[in-house]
Parts: structure tokens; sequence; C-alpha cells
């Protein structure tokens, strides 16, 4: 993937499957923890998980909506697809904080 | 035995008022009456109410009359004066002055009287003929005579009489619904006050018809069970509809008003008379002030039915025969003490009757009416004391329930037409005594063999502690004699035997007997073999043998033993613990049922009660707090590497250079840091409600900057594109 094909804000983000692979090691190492420490406030572990997992997902959407070669989403501007991924994280991450307890 | 019942018959129907107790008014009445009649700060508040405390106070001669006549008195004369009153109110203000003599001037009468007189004229109802009429009678007995008088006495009567119906009873108005007793009465009394103000003599014919009327009347009186007679108006209205005894006194005056008057006797008989008097005294004491002025009010109507004839020779004519009441006061007597038998004969207002004599004529036990035990002894008098009694209880007098028949005898044969006696009076008297209980025995039997085990005396008219053995294959018998004074066998109401076990479970057995002998047999055998019968031919057993054992719950241990004999004739009714008994009872088997649960001491609920440990669940093993902290730094290492990241890759090429869209991309950046910086305030310590308010200003504001943000960089794009 060419770094330039991307504008600024997505670059960081996504850059690569390195990323998601990134999220991957996360979710491994909140469920590592909990068996470690056990599941005591079982909603804190569960918020982890779905952060991850959310965030992961939301970041492929992204991905996918923002590569020039696909051929779908070809008249959706990258700004747009930024900011309803920007939006989309805002509510997740609500909605994790008040799972979390 | 034919000729005995057909005696009984014709005693029986002799007496008229079946066997009950009626005795005349006492001083308990007087106290009532003080107590239901009590002046309210001097007065007893309207006129009606005062004219019968008053009226009550009169007859029964208690002193009430000067503490409420300065109250009352202004009232009476306000009523009188004014001009305004209604019939009732001068009606009852000219009674009340009756009794209390306030000073009114004569033209105040002579108003009245006029005015009375137009009224009585043309009247229509027969409230209004009452009153008028009585109101002119009131003036008359207060001294102004001459202006009472009625001319037109026969018109109004006439007038009156139209009311009446076929059956004796009155309307109350010539268009009105129906017709009632209580009406009869108060016409009756107009009637009578008609004919005491005549200037002229009332027609004879028309006198006799009220007569016939009267006797019609009391063709419909009504009578209880024990013989009492009484007045009752069906229900019509409800609003004005009179209770018996209202209605009743209503008669009791209106007959005896009118028969005061009218010359010649009214044939009513005397036993209805007496029974309508024993109407009034089987009330007892009324609970209302109203009740209680119409008993006393109808009595002394009853009592003082009298007019005077010819005064000199003092010769009085009773118009309706006068009750006499006889009373027995004490209606138990005891062998015991020699009781004597005592009874009283007085009027209905408890006065003094004429001289006459008791004779007790028959006397039949409540049990067996088969033969009297005393045929005609009279009773001797005692002047002190008015008291008529019986010297000594006849021989044959045992203990238990009779009904003694009393007859009055008057000693003037001429009085029998003034006073009513009623043939015979039925008195029911209980005699009581002390019975005697011997041969009083308590024996362990054993049931195979039937040879005696142990075998107790026990002395019933005082203390026992007997201490026995037994087991299932046992039978406890317990047998004893009760014997009247007299010699003859006695059942007494209540024969029990209690056994009560040490956990206070208790079982009751009824004392069963035959002749003299009071046996019981408790058997315990398990085997349903009946073996009751062989020993004695006296006792009754109808025992189920294995639901004996079962009965008892198996339990076996100390049993108390308690004996309990009683009756209502008996002085020397006792409960007695006899001892105790210890039972050998089997094994309880699987299936048996369980004592009932002994009622707990209720006031040990009211104690502190039992500590209560909560058990509480184990709390879920947290980590080390540096293993948290510990995983904590890991987690937050990624975003440290991501800052670092981004000033590596230089990504920031694309910033915006120019200011405004400059300043949007930074605003944009900062909001999306304070929304996250919101967050973690939301997680720390905010609740969800402050956090969405705050959300919202944030969120309108990021998206206004984010969008001008945005937008320029797309627009920065698109030139490039096109370019």
């Amino acid at each position: 993937m060419q770094d330039s094909n991307k504008p600024y804000e997505t670059k960081v983000i996504v850059g690569g499957g390195e990323k998601v692979q990134q999220w991957s090691v996360y979710l491994i190492a909140v469920v590592v923890y909990m068996a470690i420490v056990g599941s005591f406030p079982f909603n804190s572990f569960l918020s982890g998980v779905l952060s991850c997992v959310g965030t992961a997902v939301l970041a492929i959407c992204l991905r996918i909506q923002v590569n020039k070669e696909n051929k779908e989403f070809k008249d959706l501007p990258p700004e747009r697809a930024f900011a309803d991924f920007v939006l989309c994280n805002l509510v997740l991450h609500l909605v994790i904080m008040n799972f979390l307890g | 035995m034919a000729r005995n019942l057909g005696f009984l018959v014709l005693i029986l129907s002799l007496s008229i008022c079946q066997a009950a107790i009626f005795r005349p008014i006492t001083d308990t009445h007087r106290s009532a009456a003080l107590e239901l009649f009590t002046p309210i700060d001097g007065s007893f508040g309207s006129l009606d109410d005062t004219y019968e405390a008053l009226r009550t106070f009169e007859i029964l001669g208690i002193e009430g009359k000067t503490d409420i006549t300065p109250m009352t008195c202004p009232l009476v004369v306000e009523n009188l004066g004014s001009s305004s009153s209604s019939l009732k109110d001068l009606f009852y203000a000219l009674r009340v002055n009756g009794i209390l003599k306030c000073e009114i001037s004569a033209e105040v009468f002579e108003g009245i009287s006029s005015k009375l007189q137009a009224i009585v004229k043309d009247a229509s109802l027969l409230l209004d003929f009452y009153y008028s009429i009585g109101s002119l009678v009131l003036i008359k007995d207060q001294g102004f005579k001459s202006n009472a008088l009625l001319g037109d006495a026969d018109g109004i009567f006439h007038s009156i009489k139209t009311l009446s119906q076929s059956d004796g009873r009155w309307r109350h108005s010539s268009n009105g619904p129906g017709s009632t007793i209580y009406g009869a009465g108060i016409a009756l009394e107009a009637l009578a006050g008609v004919v005491s103000l005549a200037s002229t003599e009332v027609d004879q014919s028309m006198i006799g018809t009220v007569k016939n009327d009267i006797i019609k009347l009391f063709d419909g009186l009504e009578s209880y069970d024990d013989g009492t007679f009484y007045f009752d108006d069906k229900l019509v209205d409800a609003r004005e509809h009179q209770s018996s005894l209202s209605t009743t006194s209503s008669v009791i005056r209106g007959v005896t008003a009118f028969a005061a008057v009218t010359s010649g006797s009214l044939n009513l008989p005397g036993d209805k008379i007496l029974c309508l008097a024993k109407f009034f005294l089987a009330i007892g004491i009324p609970g209302s002030a109203k009740d209680l002025f119409n008993q006393i009010d109808s009595l002394a109507c009853l009592e003082n039915n009298r007019q005077v004839i010819n005064v000199e020779m003092s010769f009085f004519w009773y118009r309706v025969s006068i009750p006499l009441i006889l009373s027995v006061p004490a209606t138990v007597l005891s062998l015991t003490k020699n009781d004597q038998l005592k009874v009283k004969v007085n009027t209905v207002l408890g006065s003094n009757a004429p001289p006459l004599t008791v004779k007790l004529v028959k006397a039949f036990s409540s049990d067996s009416k088969a033969n009297s035990i005393v045929e005609n002894q009279e009773l001797k008098f005692d002047p002190e004391s008015s008291v008529h009694f019986l010297d000594g209880l006849p021989n044959s007098v045992d203990i238990g329930k009779y009904i003694f028949f009393f007859k009055v005898v008057l000693h003037d044969p001429e009085q029998k037409k003034v006073y009513a006696t009623g043939g015979q009076t039925q008195v029911p008297i209980v005699v009581t005594g002390f019975i005697k209980i011997d041969n009083a025995e308590i024996t362990v039997v054993d049931s195979d063999l039937g040879s005696i085990e142990t075998n107790q005396k026990l002395d019933l008219h005082g203390e026992n502690d007997v201490s026995l053995s037994a087991n299932h294959l046992q039978k406890l018998r317990l047998s004893f004699q009760m014997t009247t004074p007299l010699g003859h066998a006695f059942k007494p109401h209540q024969a029990f035997l209690k056994l009560r076990h040490e956990s206070r479970v208790e079982h009751i057995f009824v004392v069963g007997n035959s002749g003299k002998q009071f046996v019981i047999v408790l058997v315990k055998f398990l085997q349903p073999i009946y073996l009751c019968g062989i020993f004695s031919p006296i006792y009754a057993c109808a025992y189920d043998f294995l639901g004996l054992v079962e009965k008892f719950y198996y339990l076996s241990g100390r049993y108390d033993i308690q004996l309990t004999v009683g009756d209502a004739t008996m002085e020397n009714s006792f409960l007695q613990a006899l001892g105790h008994v210890e039972l050998d009872l089997p094994e309880p088997p699987e299936k048996a049922t369980r004592p009932p649960l002994q009622p707990v001491d209720p006031y040990l609920i009211y104690g502190p009660k039992q500590e209560i440990t909560h058990i509480f669940r184990k709390p879920e093993k947290r980590p080390a707090q540096e293993l948290s902290l510990a995983f904590l730094g890991l987690m937050l290492l990624p975003f440290f590497g991501f800052i670092i990241g981004l000033t590596r890759l230089g990504n920031l090429k694309n910033f915006p250079t120019s200011t405004v869209p400059a300043i949007f991309a930074v605003l944009f950046h900062v909001g999306i840091a304070s929304v996250l910086l919101l967050y973690l305030l939301f997680w720390l310590k905010l609740d969800l409600f402050t956090t969405l308010k705050a959300l919202g200003f944030l969120g309108a504001f990021l998206l206004f900057v984010g969008h001008r943000a945005l937008s320029h960089l797309a627009s920065t794009s698109a030139k490039l594109k096109s370019a």
C-alpha cells in the first residue's frame, strides 16, 4: 500500500495489516490477564474485549472504504469515511466506558 | 296416666302466661330514670323531652323539679305567649306547666283557648284533633274551665269517629294511606277529651260504637312465647313507624282515658290486661329515655285508672282491671341452708296489693311431670316485709328443677272485678343441695386374666394422691356412686376424666353411668378383641381399642389424672387431681400421628429473639495491586509507541497551513481529546446523564469543527486532483 495514496489521518490509523494484528495482540493480552486474575468484574473484562474487537472492526471498515482500488466505495470521499470512523469510535467508547463500571 | 295427662292439660290451659318471671318496678328503675334523664345546663332540651322526664319522675316519686324550673319556665311562657308556636309545642308547654306550675296570666290562657277552639272546628288531621283537644283539657285542669268547654261536642266526636276503620284502627287523615293502631290510641285519647269537655252530654250511641271499636282493637293483640301481649303496627311508612312499645303505650293511654270518662265497664278481659302489663314489665330497664317514659307512663295508667263516682262513700269504680304481679325474688333454693320459698304480690308500680292469700297449687319436677309433690298449700304472710312465704319445703322436694304453680286468692270477692290476678302463675324454681359421693375407687385391671393388680380407694370429698402404673395390656377403671340428700341416684351434667402427659398433651374422657354407679374403663389393647362386659354389668364402654393407644400418640410416661364432676343443682361440684399413672405404651410405628404441638407460652414471644448470623458469599479473589498496575502499564505502552510513531512518520504534511482551516483542524483534535477526557471522567466519577449532557455540547461543537476541517481538506484534494 502506498502511503502517499492515503490522506494523513488514515495513514497512522490504518497503516497496513499490522494494525489489525496489533489489536489482535491486545485482545489476546486481555484474555490472558483475565485468565490469570480471575473474571471477577466480568463486565470489565467484556468491555476490554469489546473495545479491542470493535476498534479493529472499525479500522478495517475504514481501510476498505478509503482504498481507491475498491470499486464499491468509489464515490465516497475519504474524509467522509474518516468522519464516520471517528463518530463510531466515539460512540463505541462511550458504551465501553459505561460498561466498564 | 290419662287422667293425669288430662289434668295437666287443664292446668296448663288455665295459666295464661307461661313460666316466666316478671318483677314490678323497683328502685333499679328509679336509678335508671335518673341516669337516662339527665338535665344538660339546667334543662332537658325540647318541651316533649322535658315533659317525659318530669312525668317519669312524678310517677316514680323522684324529686327533680326544682332544678330545672328556672330554665324551663321561661321557655314555657314564651311558647304559650307566642302566636307562631305549633300545636305540638303548645300542647307540651301546657303539659310541662301542669307539672311545674309556672306563673302564666289568665289572658294568655284565654288567647290560647280561643285559638284552639277555632282550630278544633276546622281540623281534619287526627294529630291536630289530638293536640288541640288535649291542650283544651289541660287548660281546663289548670283552672280555666270556662274557656275550654266545647260547644259542638257531638260534631267533633263524629269528625274524629269518621276516621276510624272497621277493624278498630284509625287513619291519620281522611285521605291518608293506611290506618294504624297507634292512631287508634291517639284517637281514643282525643275522644275522651271531647267527652270530658262537652258542655252537653255526648250521644251515648256513639260512645257505644267506640266501645265496640275498642273490643275489635283488642282482637288484634299479638303475643310472645312467654305469654305477654302487645300491639304492633305493620310497617307502612318507615319514617313514621312506631315501635311495638310506643304503639302499645298509646293504646293503653287511650283506653284508660276513655274508660275514665265513660260510665259502665269496657268488658275487657282482666287476663289480657294482665298480660299487657307483663309485656311492659318484661322489658326490664329500657335503654332509651323515650322507652322508659312509655313503659312507666303506661304502667301508671293501668294502676291508676280509677274514677271517683261517689266521694262521700269512698267508693272507687275501676274501669280497666288493675293488674297484680306475683314475683319470686329468689328462684334458687338451697336444701343445705334450709332456704324458705318467698313470694311477693304487688301492683305494677311496686305498691302494696289488697289483702290476699297465695296458694301453692301444684309443683312438678321439670323432668317428670307425672306426680305433683305438693297439693294446695297456703303460704303464710309476713306483714312487716309484705312477703308470702312457705314454712319449710315439703319433705319430698329433692335436688333438681321444678315448676311451681301459684294462685292468688283475694280476700274480698268484690275485688275480683277490680284486680286482674291471672289464674295460675308458673314459676321455675331450682333446688340445690349437697351430693354424697362414695364408693369411689380406682383400679388397674389385668385384661387377660381379669385379676386386679392395683386397687386404691378414693375419698372424693377430700384430697387424693394415688400413684399407679400400667402398660398397654391393662385396663384402668374408675368408679364412684352419687346420691342426693333423699337417697336417689343423681346424674350430673358433667363428669370428665382428664389424663395429662408431662408434655402437656391432654386426653379427656366422659364418664358413663348406669343407675347410681359411674364407671369409666380405659382399655388399651392392640388386638381388636372385645373383652368388655365380662367383669361387671354396670359400666358402659365403647372405646376403639386400637384407637386408644393411637389416641395417646404412643406417648409413654407419667400422666396426671384429673376428675371433674359438676351440675347446676350440685353445691359441691369439684375438679380434683387424683394423682398420676405411669403408662408404658409400645413404640410408635413409622406412620403414627405425632402429638399436636402444644401452645407456646405467649409471653415468650415478647422476649429478645435469637441472634441471626448472616452468611455472606466469599468475596472474589482480586489480583494483587502490583499486578494490576503492571498490566495497566503494559496496555499504555502501545499508546506511547503510537505517539512516537506519529512524530517519526512525519505524517503531518497534509496539515493545513493557512490560518482559518488550521484553527479548525486544531480545534477538531482538541475536540476529540476532550471527548476522550470526558469519558475518562465518566469512568472515574461522573454519571451517565451528566456525561450525556456534556457529550451533547461537545459533540455538536465537534461536528461543526470537524465538518469545516474535513471539507477544507476535501476541497484541497479535489483541487489537486483536478489540477
